[in-house]
């Protein structure tokens, strides 16, 4: 009971504080700093340390010198004394890296364009057509996203051998709108259940036909969705392993996951500068086009999972 | 009245009269179908097919090179007395379970120190989710240099604290495999579970914690009995995903040990696509990939029923 009202004592003279310093900072002016040092501070700063500390060191690796890679006696290792560019050159004017990269933006660009062409169009039929059956359709494309490639790549790999497409990146691009087209579905009929569908019968009422009502009303303001769906989709492609290990054969063909697991590893025991920088530009595209679209990529993962 | 009239006959006329390619062109059933058939194209060629395909595989000796004949179960008595077999499924079960239970745990935490006010918020929340960006294979190439057997960073650091002598053998002792693997799992995972649950967290509407400290509730009270009722729904869905792409994880595990060391880290996964490329025994790696939909049903099984249920019970609450 005094408890009680020791709380209420201290919220009262809070609210009074909050009417000075009125922020969104809901209830934290009830701790002190001292405690929130230990936490949230603290176990925050160790949580982010743990996390980003593979970068760091992926970057680090990248640039340093190869004596000092193992020599771990005479120098820091946690820091670098002469950085050098040498393995990031290495990578791009020795070896097919550059080829790799393109291979793997040229699938995972073409493949998304496909997966949101079709997404959008079964999106809007799903929400707005009515069609018969058109829920049990759309519980059913959410399995779809449901069944993972490691219990397809065998089975597919023979079906992309009867197509003769082995050994081919359309075999990639044709694959993986099975892994875009569930999820993007699903986002973008979130996105036009909030279109207002009185703009759609004014337009039905001056005569559009259903493909302009598409293209010229709903698309456009679906706008924020349809860049979430892209940019999200992109990032799986990139990050796609299982299938591009399986159909691709031949070194000048493959993806940079694929190319750097198998074509990097080669014994010697200075590899390690050079893998970093593999590892390192393969991932700054992804990082570069996030830190761009935070928001998006954000309301891509959380409006998947909330449907 | 007059509008009834109006429009019943004009109804009649619409389904008789009007062309065959204006009727395709307009009627609801038939625009959805058009508008349905690409996304219906790549799932069933690419999807449905293969599943089926892959099931009719695992009952036939079919190898890499020439179609094979019906076997009936002698793949799956093949793989019930293999012991590897076993122990791919008895890691794929380990692997999952510690894992998304960890990931569960750190994620939730993490979100909710996100959830609270302070600086730079925004910033901390999007570096957060960096580890879920960068492409699996490439962060487990750097996990591959952090557990080298001769140069870790982390066995050199512990050295010069003082608290081990030698250094630790991460990926060459099959215990130590398995934890090295499972804490990469962990740390690839934990971002995408945490901002899940914050946009869920976010939701809870602020007074309810207001009203709950000024009725004296604890720190904790207000976790249990607030955060993590309202939070029931979206943790199930995330969950859901968190262990079936748990389960399901091939490349983590392909990059970082490819099974070893002696098969001590194999996922089924890997196991298949061992016997069923590598080997090229393509039925005995597809009864193995068919092996695994029994769990991920019961997975997905085990959260449905688990929503249903909280969804019924909060339904009771509220009356």
């Amino acid at each position: 009971m005094t408890e009680t009202a020791a709380q209420a004592k201290t919220a009262v003279q809070a609210a009074s504080a909050l009417v000075k310093n009125d922020e969104s900072e809901g209830m934290s002016y009830l701790e002190s700093l001292p405690r929130r040092l230990v936490t949230l501070y603290l176990p925050l700063f160790i949580i982010l340390v743990v996390l980003l500390f593979p970068f760091y060191w992926m970057g680090l690796t990248a640039i340093k010198p190869d004596e000092q890679l193992i020599d771990m006696e005479t120098y820091n290792p946690f820091w670098v004394i002469h950085p050098t560019l040498k393995h990031i050159t290495k990578l791009l004017f020795e070896t097919e890296y550059p080829r790799w990269l393109w291979n793997t933006m040229y699938v995972a660009a073409c493949a998304t364009t496909l997966s949101i062409i079709a997404s959008v169009l079964s999106a809007y039929a799903i929400v707005r057509l009515r069609f018969k059956g058109g829920e049990a359709v759309g519980v059913l494309i959410f399995f779809a996203y449901l069944v993972p490639p490691s219990i397809l790549f065998i089975p597919l790999a023979s079906v992309i051998q009867a197509y003769g497409l082995f050994d081919s990146p359309l075999s990639l691009i044709l694959v993986y709108p099975t892994l875009l087209i569930p999820f993007s579905t699903w986002l973008l009929m979130g996105y036009f259940k909030t279109i207002p569908f009185e703009l759609e019968e004014c337009a039905l009422i001056d005569g559009a036909s259903r493909w302009q009502i598409l293209t010229r009303i709903v698309i456009p303001l679906a706008i924020p969705g349809l860049i979430s769906a892209f940019i999200f989709s992109f990032t799986l492609c990139w990050n796609e392993f299982i299938y591009a290990l399986t159909f691709l054969q031949s070194t000048p063909n493959k993806t940079v996951p694929v190319a750097i697991v198998n074509e990097f590893v080669d014994g010697d025991i200075y590899k390690w500068g050079s893998l970093m920088a593999g590892a390192l530009v393969g991932s700054l595209p992804l990082v570069i086009l996030y830190a761009f679209f935070v928001e998006h990529y954000v309301s891509a993962m959380t409006g998947a999972v909330k449907e | 009245m007059t509008t009834m009239q109006t429009s019943m006959p004009a109804r009649v006329v619409h389904t008789d009269t009007r062309p065959l390619w204006e009727r395709l062109r307009t009627n609801r059933n038939w625009l959805a179908l058009w508008f349905m058939l690409p996304t219906a194209a790549f799932l069933i060629l690419f999807l449905a097919y293969p599943l089926g395909l892959g099931v009719w595989m695992s009952f036939t000796d079919e190898r890499i090179g020439r179609t094979g004949v019906f076997i009936g179960l002698e793949n799956y008595d093949w793989l019930w007395h293999d012991s590897i077999f076993w122990l791919s499924v008895f890691n794929t079960l380990l692997y999952t379970i510690i894992a998304s239970a960890i990931k569960f745990a750190i994620g939730l935490y993490l979100a909710l120190l996100l959830n609270r006010h302070m600086p730079f918020k925004a910033m901390i929340r999007a570096i957060v989710l960096v580890p879920f960006i960068v492409p699996t294979v490439l962060s487990a190439i750097a996990f591959w240099w952090i557990y080298d057997s001769q140069f870790s960073i982390v066995s050199w650091s512990l050295i010069k604290l003082g608290l081990i002598d030698h250094n630790i053998n991460f990926l060459g002792d099959p215990n130590m495999a398995r934890a090295s693997v499972i804490f990469a799992n962990i740390w690839r995972g934990v971002p995408f579970v945490a901002i899940t649950l914050l946009a869920g967290l976010q939701t809870v509407s602020p007074s309810l914690y207001e009203a709950a400290t000024l009725d004296g509730a604890t720190d904790w009270q207000r976790f249990r009995y607030i955060t993590y009722p309202l939070l029931t729904p979206i943790i199930a869905v995330v969950m859901t995903f968190s262990v079936l792409f748990t389960f399901t994880d091939f490349q983590l595990v392909w990059a970082l040990t490819r099974g070893g060391p002696v098969n001590a880290t194999h996922l089924m996964a890997t196991l298949s696509y061992q016997r069923g490329i590598l080997s090229g025994r393509l039925g005995e790696g597809a009864a193995i990939a068919t092996a695994m939909i029994p769990f991920l049903l019961a997975a997905i099984a085990i959260s449905w029923f688990g929503m249903q249920r909280r969804k019924w019970q909060q339904g009771s609450d509220n009356d």
